[in-house]
């Protein structure tokens, strides 16, 4: 994302003119957008007007409309975002207070602006908010790293696009392969027949140009990971090598970047091992997502060792933040993105508030994580919030109603 | 039963239900004093001269609501049927009085038909109230106790009768074919109306009665007037109320018109009872055609009895198939060209009465597979067959300790394998540089296996003792494949548990498979293990090392909570075949005098299995069995039992299919229960709806999808709120504990600390999973989780 201008105010209120590039960019736009919030960007509107003969005739105009947000709708498949809300400038063709869903599209310009309330109602441009701002517009644009993976066993695949800031499943393939059975040969047809779906099925995902004579032969392909309990993976590769040598030559510019890995079973909550696995981490050093991946290895080494300090759950990290145990010298608070995207603005506060004062205050690390990342989703099951603490905290007895 | 002579029973069933409904009220009773003179005179009065008694009249007026000129009429008319029939009964005297109270079949038809209308003698009406239809109906008591299995038997056992009595009427029809029709024009017109269950109960399978009907409805267009009154006329109780409050309802407008004082009306109504859910349901919705005429009443000479007669006396299972449904099986189900023409024909007819949705169904162009089920009664075939005992086991232990060796060698020493076989898989072998892996390739079928030699899936096989037959699951140990383990092991009995004596192997197996898959095996239910301690010609049958090996594990085993007595040990080799099914003749094993292992094997008690609970069968495997069997289905029925041709439901996918045969255990059979192995080949049903894992139960118990349970487990390692895969046999599925609800005491199940944060190996913890995607999974079900490669939880769903 480009940022094309910057208005923001040290009161938080403000505006930003942002261009998005890239697919990734519309899910930073929607950690970035929020209810309440003024957004203006081009659109496309479909006017029907009504003459007096009572005849009607529609129209599709172009129009640069404003609306005050109601809703978000991302859709991480296609990384497509959809703001709903009501339009608060006057044009030609439409009214104010008329609903208007506008489609964010790459390349096309749009300007967000928040604004704090005359009673502070609203947010403006937090913390948290300046930071993913910052994650957004990416300035030494080295971000391309990104990856593929397959997660595979016998007749399953997952598909998933590793990129920065997210995790995308792609697509699952499911097949029924028959198991090996007393003289059957159909196990091996079966997984022939597996591979071949699943091999076309990546193809199409990547955009990957199999012709030999197109002219981008010299395109960098993204590390592919293959990555299957026992055998399957290396079956796989197998197969696109045989495939490469006989009847794809195409297929040859992927080979280099195939790379096997283990992983416990065929399902995308095993991503975290293969982000781990050592072949994995040489090849994407110290990529966003490698480092949350570790993160929350840590913290759950932690967490086993029950030395209490570590501790999971919004009541237990508030208290522990209020005891200051996540402070200096290794005090760790470990944020969901999930929880800023609150529609409840008072709940969104909260969170702020808690990580300025572990940052400002306290002068612990803060770290969020990206709910669409795997290691994002194991800290959602643990109640979005975690924290590593500097001493151990044994927390009251909380009751367990709260939740 | 003779027709004409039913034809002759009294059409209104009305006297029936003058016992109990006096007219107390003396103002009535005098109007009703001033009426009955009335009639009386214009009886007499009328030409030819009537007589009738008193009784006879006050009964007509009251059915017509006080209408002197109807009843009158109605009189009339009853008294030339009367003199009609009495012509007749001198030809055919009248059977000995009383008739002989109903036998195995009772049918009202019968019971009255010696009695003309309102000539029912007084003391056998009463009896008629005795003797009690209900439970011959078999309305009242919906499924049967014990579930759909009983209750399809019968409604198949009541469509074979139906079909016997389909023959029977229709030859009789055609003897004396169109009498009835002709005569009672007016009751054709009944069984034509709207076709409420009580029709299709008449009408069902039977194109003979229905045949007039096409005539009938035609008439009824005709003549508006005689628009059918949906009341059959049953000489029973359960009839009453309906046709009473039908008749007062409608009768009521009538009177009012003509004027007549509304006090008896007044009370009528109030008297009845509206009909309850029950008579409705038997006789048809209350909303039906009400504008009943008085004037088709006067034909006295109904036969709708003989029409309804047989219905009376048919049992019908509402859990059932519909009689409709039934009559198809049936049709469809006889051979031949005869009955398929029937079938056609009747179709017609039913189109014919706008029954679209049969008309459909015959009409369909999908290419059914319709399998005659033989009607078994399984469980009881089960216990006469005198099949040897049967066990399953499963073999585990920690990658390369030699688990399909074992097998192999004690397959092919039970003469499960020939030798020629064996001699291709030791040159096949040792071409790829793996001759010790000849005897694995027994089980390791697959060409990878083979190729790596590593079982990767678990493998089945079959072998024979004097005294039990023995399955074999083959379980691979690499721990990759715990989860095909897992499968394996929720097909067992007993256990094997395959250890690798030479020293290094035992120390690091021991802390891989060997105790995941002891533990594992534990949890799913496995009581009895049989510990073979394998490669003891490595150690040179070194007693020591046997001992020591001995000590260890069943100290662990005992802490996995195995008891003393179901832990057994064998030292064994598996590659030369010592102790396993002969002794060993090494001098240094002298000092072993105990079992070998299939002596071992051989002292497991049989196993029970819940026969009588609803069919549950995991399936293990999906696969094209043969040009004779496109679909196939394996696994191991885990509950109930089942037969060729029963209809079965897939779940999660909710989908039917029927079972074309079946194989237990490799061998052709009719019919399978609970514990056995076998292979379904199924019909009627696309593949894409069946995947390994799914269940197959029966369409009137199928098993429940959820995605979120609450289990009770035993933690092997940290459990938090984590992400997990679910086991259970071959169903693995993602999920993730959301909630740890409580950390239970291991002896009482008291919850100890609620809502821990974390709980350490070894403790109870009673949890919350949810899944993303709806799983048939039922209480109390053994679940096994996993994260990471490791098995963190097993225990039992709540």
């Amino acid at each position: 994302m480009r940022c094309i201008k910057n208005k923001i105010e040290h009161n938080g209120s403000g505006a930003v003119t942002l261009c998005p590039e890239e697919p990734e960019d519309m899910w930073h736009a929607y950690n970035l957008i929020r209810p309440d919030d003024i957004l203006r960007a081009s659109a496309i509107r479909r006017v029907t007007t009504v003459q007096d003969t009572g005849s009607t005739s529609s129209a599709r105009v172009h129009l640069n409309l404003v609306i005050r947000v109601k809703n978000l709708d991302f859709d991480p498949q296609s990384s497509q975002l959809h703001v709903s809300g009501q339009i608060i400038n006057e044009t030609p063709h439409t009214k104010i207070g008329q609903f208007h869903t506008l489609d964010l599209e790459l390349n096309r310009n749009f300007t967000l602006e928040k604004e704090i309330g005359a009673g502070g109602e609203g947010v403006g441009w937090d913390s948290i908010a300046i930071e993913s701002l910052k994650d957004a517009v990416d300035e030494g644009g080295k971000r391309r790293a990104e990856a593929v993976a397959v997660v595979m066993q016998e007749g399953l695949a997952h598909i998933c696009f590793i990129g920065q800031f997210q995790t995308i499943l792609k697509q699952k393939i499911e097949m029924s392969v028959p198991r090996k059975r007393q003289g059957g040969g159909d196990h091996d047809k079966g997984m022939n027949k597996f591979f071949k779906v699943t091999l076309e099925t990546l193809i199409r995902q990547m955009e990957f140009n199999t012709s030999l004579t197109s002219g981008a032969n010299n395109e960098a392909v993204r590390p592919v990971l293959l990555a299957s309990p026992g055998f399957v993976a290396s079956g796989f590769q197998k197969y696109i090598q045989s495939e490469a040598s006989t009847t794809t030559p195409g297929l040859k510019r992927l080979l280099p970047s195939l790379v096997v890995v283990h992983s416990a079973s065929g399902y995308t909550n095993s991503l975290s091992e293969v982000l781990q696995s050592p072949a994995v981490k040489r090849l994407l050093a110290d990529t966003k997502y490698a480092r949350e991946t570790k993160l929350m290895d840590d913290f759950l080494e932690q967490l086993r060792k029950e030395t209490n300090k570590a501790t999971y759950g919004p009541r237990e990290v508030e208290y522990a933040v209020e005891q200051g145990a996540v402070g200096r010298g290794g005090g760790v608070l470990i944020v969901s993105n999930r929880l800023f995207r609150s529609q409840d603005v008072a709940e969104r506060k909260r969170w702020v508030a808690l990580v300025d004062r572990v940052r400002d205050v306290e002068g612990g690390e803060v770290r969020i994580l990206s709910s669409d990342h795997e290691s994002g989703k194991r800290l959602e099951g643990l109640g979005g919030i975690a924290a590593l603490l500097t001493f151990p905290v044994i927390e009251p007895d909380l009751d367990s109603d709260a939740e | 039963m003779s027709r004409h002579r039913i034809k002759d029973v009294g059409y209104d069933d009305d006297d029936f239900y003058d016992d109990d409904d006096e007219l107390a009220d003396p103002e009535e009773q005098e109007f009703l004093q001033q009426c009955t003179t009335a009639v009386l005179q214009q009886l007499r009065a009328g030409q030819p001269s009537v007589t009738a008694t008193k009784e006879e009249v006050q009964d007509a007026l009251w059915h017509y609501y006080n209408d002197i000129d109807k009843s009158v009429n109605y009189l009339r008319g009853k008294r030339e049927k009367e003199a009609a029939k009495l012509q007749k009964s001198k030809i055919q005297p009248v059977p000995a009085y009383p008739a002989p109270p109903s036998t195995a079949h009772f049918s009202a038809a019968d019971f009255f038909r010696d009695c003309p209308w309102l000539n029912v003698p007084s003391h056998r009406k009463s009896e008629i109230l005795i003797e009690p239809l209900y439970p011959r109906l078999g309305l009242l008591g919906g499924a049967p106790e014990n579930g759909g299995k009983l209750s399809k038997l019968a409604a198949l056992a009541a469509a074979r009768k139906k079909k016997e009595g389909e023959k029977a009427p229709s030859m009789s029809e055609t003897s004396t074919p169109s009498t009835p029709k002709l005569e009672q024009p007016t009751s054709l017109d009944h069984s034509g109306t709207s076709r409420s269950l009580r029709d299709r109960l008449a009408a069902s399978g039977r194109s003979t009665p229905k045949a007039p009907e096409g005539p009938g409805s035609l008439r009824r267009l005709a003549t508006p007037s005689s628009s059918s009154h949906p009341i059959p006329k049953r000489p029973e109780a359960e009839t009453k109320k309906p046709s009473v409050s039908e008749l007062s309802g409608s009768m009521q407008r009538v009177v009012l018109e003509a004027k007549e004082e509304p006090e008896p009306q007044q009370t009528i109504p109030t008297i009845r009872a509206s009909p309850s859910t029950f008579a409705s349901t038997i006789v048809g919705a209350a909303t039906g055609p009400t504008a009943a005429e008085p004037s088709h009443l006067h034909s006295t000479s109904s036969d709708l009895l003989r029409i309804y007669g047989q219905d009376h006396a048919e049992p019908f299972d509402f859990a059932a198939p519909s009689p409709d449904d039934v009559v198809l099986n049936a049709q469809n189900t006889a051979k031949g060209m005869k009955s398929k023409s029937a079938a056609s024909k009747s179709a017609v007819v039913k189109k014919g009465q706008s029954d679209l949705a049969d008309g459909v169904k015959e009409l369909s162009v999908e290419d059914k597979v319709t399998v005659k089920s033989k009607n078994l009664d399984v469980i009881s075939e089960y216990k006469k067959s005198t099949r040897k005992r049967s066990a399953n086991f499963v073999v585990i232990g920690h990658v390369d300790a030699g688990k399909s060796t074992l097998m192999g060698r004690l397959l092919a020493d039970q003469g499960a394998i020939d030798q020629r076989t064996l001699d291709r898989y030791r040159r096949e072998a040792e071409k790829i540089g793996k001759g010790s892996f000849a005897l694995a390739w027994v089980l390791d079928q697959g060409s990878e296996e083979r190729a790596r030699g590593v079982t990767i899936d678990i493998a089945t096989n079959q072998f024979e003792t004097d005294k039990t037959a023995f399955t074999i699951v083959d379980a691979p140990g690499h721990r990759d494949f715990v989860p095909n383990m897992i499968a394996g092991a929720s097909q067992a009995d007993f256990a094997v548990l395959v250890i690798d004596s030479s020293v290094g192997s035992f120390e690091s197996g021991l802390k891989g498979q060997t105790k995941e898959h002891a533990l594992l095996v534990r949890s799913m239910g496995v009581q009895k293990i049989v510990v073979a301690v394998n490669k003891m010609d490595t150690v040179q049958w070194d007693r020591e090392r046997f001992e020591e090996i001995e000590q260890q594990i069943s100290a662990f085993l005992t802490t996995a909570g195995f008891q003393d007595s179901n832990i057994s040990f064998v030292p064994c080799s598996g590659v030369l075949g010592d102790n396993i099914s002969r002794r060993t003749n090494d001098p240094h094993a002298s000092w072993y005098t105990g079992r070998t292992l299939i002596e071992e094997l051989e002292t497991s008690e049989p196993y029970t299995h819940a026969l009588e609970k609803p069919l549950r069968m995991t399936i293990g495997d999906v696969f094209r069995g043969g040009v004779q069997s496109p679909l196939s289905i394996s696994g191991r029925i885990d509950a109930g039992s089942l037969q060729m041709g029963d209809h079965i439901l897939i779940m999660p996918s909710g989908e039917t299919a029927t079972v074309r045969s079946l194989e237990v255990d490799s061998q052709p059979s009719d019919w399978a229960v609970a514990g056995q192995n076998v292979v379904l080949n199924i019909a009627n049903i696309d593949p894409i709806h069946l995947r390994s894992g799914d269940v197959v139960c029966r369409p009137s118990s199928p098993i429940p999808t959820i995605t979120s349970f609450t289990a009770k487990v035993l933690a092997f390692e940290h459990l938090m709120p984590m992400q997990v895969d679910v086991h259970r046999g071959r169903l693995h599925v993602p999920g993730r504990i959301s909630k740890l609800a409580a950390s239970l005491d291991k002896a009482s199940g008291a919850a100890i600390k609620k809502r821990p944060k974390i709980v350490g190996p070894g403790v109870v913890v009673r949890v919350v999973v949810e899944m993303d995607q709806a799983v048939p999974l039922e209480a109390p079900t053994r679940i096994v989780l996993r994260a990471g490669g490791s098995t963190v939880a097993a225990g039992l769903l709540e």
